[in-house]
């Protein structure tokens, strides 16, 4: 449902990635690890088409993402739901109102129905009693929650999540996870989570792609990664990464 | 040698090409923001707001400056008038300045003073906090939610606010002039009736219609923008903030001259 090929990218002459290439199937949810600025929401925003790649390109289903213009990308948009790291809730709207927004502004739903969804979905992510407050009036996990359900309230069928636990205590990181797994099971989305939870992240995923130096150096199944003798795998995944490429 | 100067050519060069971009990239988002502006389907209730915000918000300040404005027209127009014994026009000297010049111009300032830079901190908060991304994400059109009311707003609002100075201007000078200096009620009036015409009064409000747009595109650019330009951060937040002010004020003041250097309205 998503490939990336070859996916390179530079800011001011610094190379970024250099080559990335993975694929997620339909309804399979695929963990992007890798070391804190090398590049893993990067790619993420590619897939959502908020950045332009140098070279290379992102297909999801048969779209190039990069040619897609105005109803074009409009179409994917609907389909594609985004958490971002910061929650980038709308900070002048209560936490009804940002979840209500979309539906608001994309549907022809009565004020009566866009009630009730949103009161489900503030269910879902546990927010109830939360609703009639600002963004700056709750915590960093209730950002996360607000921000998850407002991404979820249209059922996309692709959801994208750039970190979704940092910040957050592991009790409330695991609250999240668990969250995205009950969603997946119940909306059944195709995802991306880019995250540092390893090995938590391993229980929720399909599949597992590392990002190291702008390429990706594996990608296969949870068992698969956590049996890998890469050297570079094995380092980040045991912390020691003495003796593997800076970058 | 040689390489120094070629450095030199290379460095002249760059910032000629980024300036020229920046410049084709504000074209752009004027030409965007018109055309949203045009089309349906506008945010009627986001108007509203913006109106209160810009407009309403700003009516104490263009009471303050328009008056104490026209008070000190009064008082130079008179200490000037009489030299020549022409006080008798002190009426249509403070009309006319303060409709076809001061009025237009100070309000514009005011209102970027006092909104625009609200504008270009909100829009650039918006921006660094991935809220802009947000909307782009859910398929909605930025320009519609954020820039749209503001470009309308300012349109509508500006000239009224112009209004606003010129009258309560008029009235500052009739203080000193008439209240203060002596000048006759009748004379005072009567001669800014017989002078002042309503192809002066059209004058001004073209040049605050342009002014109101000129704020807004701005403004607008540079909170949209932020991050690109001023760098992220709260000190990306005030950098844009700071240069939609300069801006917009040294715009505003060479459009002035413009408009009326070449008769544009005429």
């Amino acid at each position: 449902m998503i490939r990336v090929e070859d996916l390179h990218k530079s800011f001011d002459g610094a190379k970024v990635l250099r080559g990335a290439s993975f694929s997620v199937g339909k309804g399979e949810i695929l963990a992007l690890i890798g070391r804190s600025g090398y590049g893993k929401s990067v790619l993420l925003k590619h897939v959502a088409g908020l950045m332009k790649a140098d070279q290379g390109r992102v297909l999801v289903d048969e779209d190039e993402v990069s040619q897609l213009k105005g109803k074009g990308l409009s179409r994917l948009r609907n389909r594609l739901g985004f958490l971002f790291q910061s929650g980038a809730l709308f900070d002048s709207m209560t936490v009804f109102d940002n979840i209500a927004f979309p539906l608001r502004e994309k549907t022809n739903l009565e004020e009566r129905k866009i009630r009730e969804k949103v009161q489900s979905e503030l269910e879902q992510v546990g927010l109830m009693g939360s609703e009639e407050k600002y963004p700056s009036q709750i915590s960093g996990g209730m950002i996360k929650r607000a921000s998850l359900a407002r991404a979820l309230v249209q059922e996309p069928e692709i959801m994208l999540f750039d970190e979704p636990t940092t910040g957050l205590d592991p009790l409330t990181g695991q609250t999240i996870l668990n969250l995205i797994d009950s969603c997946h099971r119940r909306l059944g989305f195709t995802g991306i989570i880019v995250t540092h939870e390893i090995p938590r992240i391993f229980e929720i995923v399909d599949k597992v792609a590392m990002l190291h130096d702008g390429v990706i150096q594996f990608q296969g199944t949870p068992e698969e990664i956590t049996a890998s003798e890469d050297p570079i795998v094995c380092a980040f995944l045991t912390g020691d990464m003495q003796g593997v490429s800076q970058g | 040698m040689v390489q120094k100067e070629m450095n030199l050519v290379r460095t002249l060069g760059a910032a000629a090409v980024r300036i020229i971009l920046r410049m084709g990239r504000m074209g752009i988002f004027l030409i965007k923001a018109i055309c949203c502006a045009l089309t349906p389907p506008i945010k009627f209730s986001l108007v509203l707001k913006k109106i209160q915000f810009i407009g309403f918000q700003s009516i104490s300040v263009i009471f303050l400056t328009g008056g104490f404005t026209g008070m000190v027209l009064g008082y130079q127009g008179y200490n000037t008038l009489s030299r020549f014994g022409s006080d008798a026009f002190l009426g249509p000297m403070v009309g006319l300045a303060l409709i076809k010049e001061m009025g237009p111009v100070i309000s514009a300032l005011m209102v970027t003073g006092r909104a625009g830079s609200s504008v270009t901190a909100e829009i650039g908060i918006m921006r660094i906090s991935e809220q802009i991304d947000a909307l782009e994400l859910m398929g909605l059109n930025p320009y519609r939610y954020l820039v749209v009311p503001n470009f309308w707003a300012a349109v509508i609002s500006v000239p009224l606010l112009t209004a606003i100075f010129d009258v309560v201007g008029i009235f500052g000078g009739y203080l000193i002039g008439v209240k203060l200096l002596g000048v006759s009620s009748g004379i005072y009036f009567g001669e800014m009736i017989s002078y002042v015409e309503m192809q002066d009064v059209f004058e001004g409000i073209f040049k605050s219609l342009n002014f109101g747009l000129l704020i807004a595109w701005v403004c607008c650019f540079k909170g949209y923008y932020t991050g690109y330009y001023t760098g992220f951060g709260a000190e990306g937040v005030s950098k844009a903030t700071t240069q939609a002010v300069v801006l917009s004020s040294v715009l505003i003041l060479v459009w002035d001259y413009f408009l009326t250097s070449t008769h544009f309205f005429f």
